[in-house]
């Protein structure tokens, strides 16, 4: 369900039921707060949720649990009182020697995981979306990144047929040419994406071709990986330039058509 | 043995180190190399020094290094370097030291001639005295101000020669008032700080109002020359065709076409308007961190009851401008978009996106610190255990706003994680990446804290008023309708059929029904509790420090944050001095990585925090008793000395 991982989320969420029914106190539902969700950013999720992302969200949750338990010189009190009686009361000792061991045991099996953990190449941040040029010369043809439009992008109010046919033009130039990796319906899963790495762009993403100018596509499509800036490597981009493979306006019509396809509209020059 | 002593001997020890030290060097650097005896023995015999091969070779050297420095022409250097740290770096840390100091003294007169004006009109002296508090900052630290723009200047002259040399050909028009509006601005402040108790309240609040309009002035100059090297120039539909063209202010090789078009920038405004706001927020944050500072120090009750409602006033300016700084910010940063799609994507999807991440935690950081210090002054009242109920719900509130607004679209991930997702974006959280779910959670945060607000405000007061249930089940109404919208514009603009532009046009509903609810909220409450039956005391000074601390991390995360901001505004041109029109050809030109710039960013805020201290320990001196011997026979010896 909303790729929530049931078989973690349910206990988590019973043993939070008990805790309401028997009035645990501040310090249990602090405690149970931060395990509970440790093993829910953990394995909460169907698709894990990378580790930089849980570290930051693990981090609010420290940060916001010491500030409730300080809040007030009452709730300090009520959440230190069961430490110190776990540590000066005879009948604890039991439990605290127990905790003794337990807490540097913790620790100790944290360095082990940490060693035995599979190699693998760190995490890096790509950057998605690669500042553009002020300029681009395709097919000795020089456009100003900034003002230039989809040339036949006018067509859909001015002249409808005209629209339809570059729209169609647009549409067999994907599916000769694109659809091998961005896949049949955009998701950037056709049959090549698995062999990929990055995988290749989602067009279906509300994130990506609405907040982009035309010109910015026109610019991906016909430089391709080879044509990206230098300023955020790694790019790891298997993307073709294009313009060593069609002209100046079948790769303006596949731009019309993957708009077209999603139902998006390019972002307006000046829009906010 | 007495502390003073033990500093005295330390600072002796240190001289005869230094002393002992530079002799040493000298004797070694001396001694380097002896005359051998052969030439000795030669220049008795002969009366004449022969020059051994290392003079002869030091005089050949000087000899080759003057005939050079002669036969050299005269050339303009463009770009001079600073051994180790480098030029970028140093002109870096002096722009953001003199803007933070210039920031503070721009704010603190506008909160002081507030808080005066406040005092004037209810006639209550403490506001009197809490403005003058405020404004005894303001002396050392324009002269902070003027000490590292002085520096800024001359560094960029010395550094960026050809550089500041542009810059004075398009702006030279602009420097003589820049300087007659400095010269009023002292004018004015030192008046105020003055001539406080001086002239009469209507006179004095006129000095107050002119130092807040020339200070101001001063900075919308100073603003032109910066927004200038990001846009140099203005979009207007010159052609009609209804699309924005671009209208330079210079010609392609640079030369000035129109000082207007130059001055009134693209980005001009956008960046006066979030300065303003911006520099009242940490204004107000770095004086309750002094009022913090003087809490800690304070030794009787009194000064910790003044100083923690300093720190409380201080805090309240901050958090009343801070609310709506992410709407002047994401003004900026729109108006930045509109003006050039490269700047836009380099800002929010290329390599300075990861520092919007940071961003996105200090200011999380920054409404919880807001919100803890509001609940712990709950603690400054009898009789508010009822109100603490709440503090769970908002806190919960405040951490899933947090964490959405700190999750990134992209996240940084290892090979596995990314193939395990199927892209650098997780299926679900990538939802929270976007702009839809961070104005949601900006406007949540902000309503949250604004009921953290009201919440404080009602502690210890019971209301007489004959509505006050329906007024107060209104208030509750109006709150939860203010949450539903935010929500509902936040989930609906993932729709399918809402297109990007009006999703982020959604911002717009969600921001007038924040402001709403809170104008409309606060117009029930005014009624609601006036005249309200106190049933506990405000006891100010009862604050654990932890509070005090929690001022102090304030201060520290809006400090942070400018440094931060500023360097992604500033680094966003890349390698052009002034984007398009003069490109940077020094061996600085290239972006530092995430990491150098934000070291860069902490080292210039422990410079500023060493250096705020000082003005705070200078500003404290007025309030410390005079000097005294003593005991009775340094007094006699003094007083021999006096009649002497």
């Amino acid at each position: 369900m909303y790729g929530l991982n049931l078989v973690v989320v349910l206990p988590l969420v019973a043993v939070a039921g008990v805790l309401v029914w028997r009035r645990a106190n501040t310090l249990t539902w602090l405690l149970f707060s931060l395990i509970g969700l440790w093993a829910f950013f953990k394995f909460g999720f169907i698709v894990p949720i990378p580790q930089s992302v849980a570290t930051i969200y693990l981090g609010i949750t420290g940060l916001a649990l010491v500030c409730y338990a300080s809040s007030s010189r009452e709730r300090l009190a009520e959440t230190v009182q069961p430490i110190v009686r776990l540590i000066v009361e005879p009948r604890y000792r039991l439990a605290l020697a127990g905790l003794l061991i337990a807490l540097p045991a913790l620790a100790a099996y944290n360095v082990y995981a940490d060693l035995t953990a599979p190699l693998e190449a760190p995490g890096f941040g790509r950057e998605i979306h690669p500042p553009p040029p002020t300029e681009l010369t395709v097919h000795d043809e020089t456009l100003d990144m900034a003002t230039a439009d989809n040339p036949y992008l006018h067509y859909h109010e001015d002249d409808p047929e005209a629209y339809e046919q570059h729209l169609e033009n647009g549409r067999r130039i994907y599916y000769e040419n694109c659809f091998w990796c961005h896949g049949d319906g955009m998701g950037g899963d056709g049959m090549f994406a698995h062999g990929l790495n990055p995988v290749p762009s989602n067009f279906n993403d509300v994130g990506t071709l609405p907040i982009l100018q035309s010109s910015y596509v026109h610019w991906r499509i016909a430089k391709g990986a080879p044509g990206l800036p230098a300023g955020g490597t790694p790019w790891d981009s298997a993307m073709p330039a294009w313009e060593k493979f069609l002209t100046t306006e079948e790769m303006w019509d596949v731009n019309l058509f993957i708009y077209d396809f999603n139902g998006y509209q390019p972002r307006a020059l000046g829009q906010h | 043995m007495s502390r003073n002593k033990i500093l005295f001997g330390i600072g002796v020890l240190a001289f005869v180190s230094v002393i002992v030290t530079v002799r040493l060097g000298g004797f070694l650097v001396d001694n380097e190399y002896r005359q051998p005896e052969r030439q000795v023995a030669v220049e008795e015999a002969t009366g004449e020094a022969e020059a051994t091969p290392r003079q002869q070779g030091i005089a050949d050297e000087q000899a080759a290094d003057e005939a050079e420095a002669r036969a050299r022409p005269y050339v303009e250097a463009e770009y001079r370097a600073v051994p180790f740290v480098g030029s970028r770096v140093t002109v870096w840390v002096l722009a953001q030291l003199h803007l933070l100091f210039a920031a503070f003294v721009l704010a603190v007169p506008i909160f002081a001639f507030i808080i005066e004006f406040i005092g004037y009109v209810t006639g209550e002296k403490r506001y009197d005295r809490l403005a003058y508090e405020f404004t005894k900052l303001l002396s050392v630290s324009f002269s902070m101000t003027a000490t590292f723009g002085a520096f800024l200047t001359f560094a960029l002259i010395i550094l960026y020669p050809k550089f500041t040399n542009y810059l004075m050909h398009i702006f030279s028009p602009t420097f003589l008032p820049y300087v007659l509006l400095f010269f009023l601005e002292a004018l004015f402040l030192y008046s105020y700080y003055y001539g406080w108790g001086k002239f009469g309240p209507k006179m004095h609040l006129f000095l107050g109002f002119m130092l807040n309009v020339v200070g101001t002035a001063i900075m919308f100059i100073a603003n032109a020359w910066l927004t200038f090297m990001m846009s140099p120039g203005k979009r207007e539909d010159v052609d009609g065709d209804g699309i924005p063209d671009f209208v330079s202010a210079v010609s392609e090789s640079g030369a000035l076409l129109s000082l207007r078009d130059a001055f009134f920038n693209f980005t001009w405004m956008p960046i006066n308007i979030h300065r303003i706001i911006a520099n009242v927020a940490f204004g107000g944050s770095i004086a309750a961190a002094y009022a913090a500072f003087r809490y800690l120090q304070a030794r009787n009750d009194e000064d910790r009851a003044h100083f923690d409602w300093m720190g409380y006033v201080g805090n309240f300016v901050a958090i009343i401008a801070f609310l709506p700084l992410p709407f002047a910010g994401y003004y900026l940063a729109a108006e930045i978009y509109a003006f050039s799609q490269t700047l836009g994507v380099q800002m929010m999807g290329g390599t300075f996106s990861w520092l919007f991440v940071l961003q996105a935690a200090l200011i999380g950081n920054l409404f919880l610190g807001a919100n803890y210090y509001l609940w712990l002054g709950m603690g400054r009242i009898e009789g508010t255990a009822h109100f603490h109920r709440f503090i769970k719900w908002l806190l919960i509130a405040i951490a899933l706003c947090f964490a959405v607004w700190a999750t990134p679209r992209y996240a940084i991930a290892s090979v596995s994680e990314i193939a395990a997702m199927g892209g650098s974006s997780h299926p679900q959280l990538s939802y929270l990446g976007q702009m839809s779910a961070k104005n949601t959670a900006v406007n949540i945060l902000i309503l949250s804290t604004y009921m953290s607000f009201l919440l404080y405000r009602r502690t210890g007061k019971t209301s007489i008023h004959p509505q006050r249930q329906l007024l107060a089940r209104t208030q509750v109404i109006i709150f939860a309708a203010a949450a539903a919208l935010v929500i509902f514009f936040g989930v609906f603009g993932y729709h399918q059929s809402v297109d990007a532009a009006t999703r982020i046009r959604f911002a717009i509903p969600q921001v007038y029904s924040v402001l709403a609810a809170m104008v409309a909220i606060t117009v029930i409450d005014l009624p609601l509790y006036r005249n309200a039956r106190q049933t506990g005391e405000t006891q100010w000074g009862r604050m654990p420090a932890v509070s005090q601390y929690a001022l102090i991390f304030i201060a520290l995360s809006f400090t942070w944050l400018m440094g931060l901001m500023g360097y992604v505004r500033s680094g966003l041109r890349q390698e052009w001095h002034v984007y398009g029109v003069v490109l940077d050809t020094s061996p600085d030109a290239y972006t530092p990585t995430l990491g150098f710039a934000t070291q860069i960013v902490s080292v210039t805020v422990l410079i500023f925090f060493g250096l705020i201290g000082v003005v705070f320990w200078l500003s404290s001196l007025s309030g410390k008793k005079a000097w005294e011997p003593k005991s009775a026979v340094e007094a006699d010896r003094l007083g021999e000395g006096h009649a002497a």
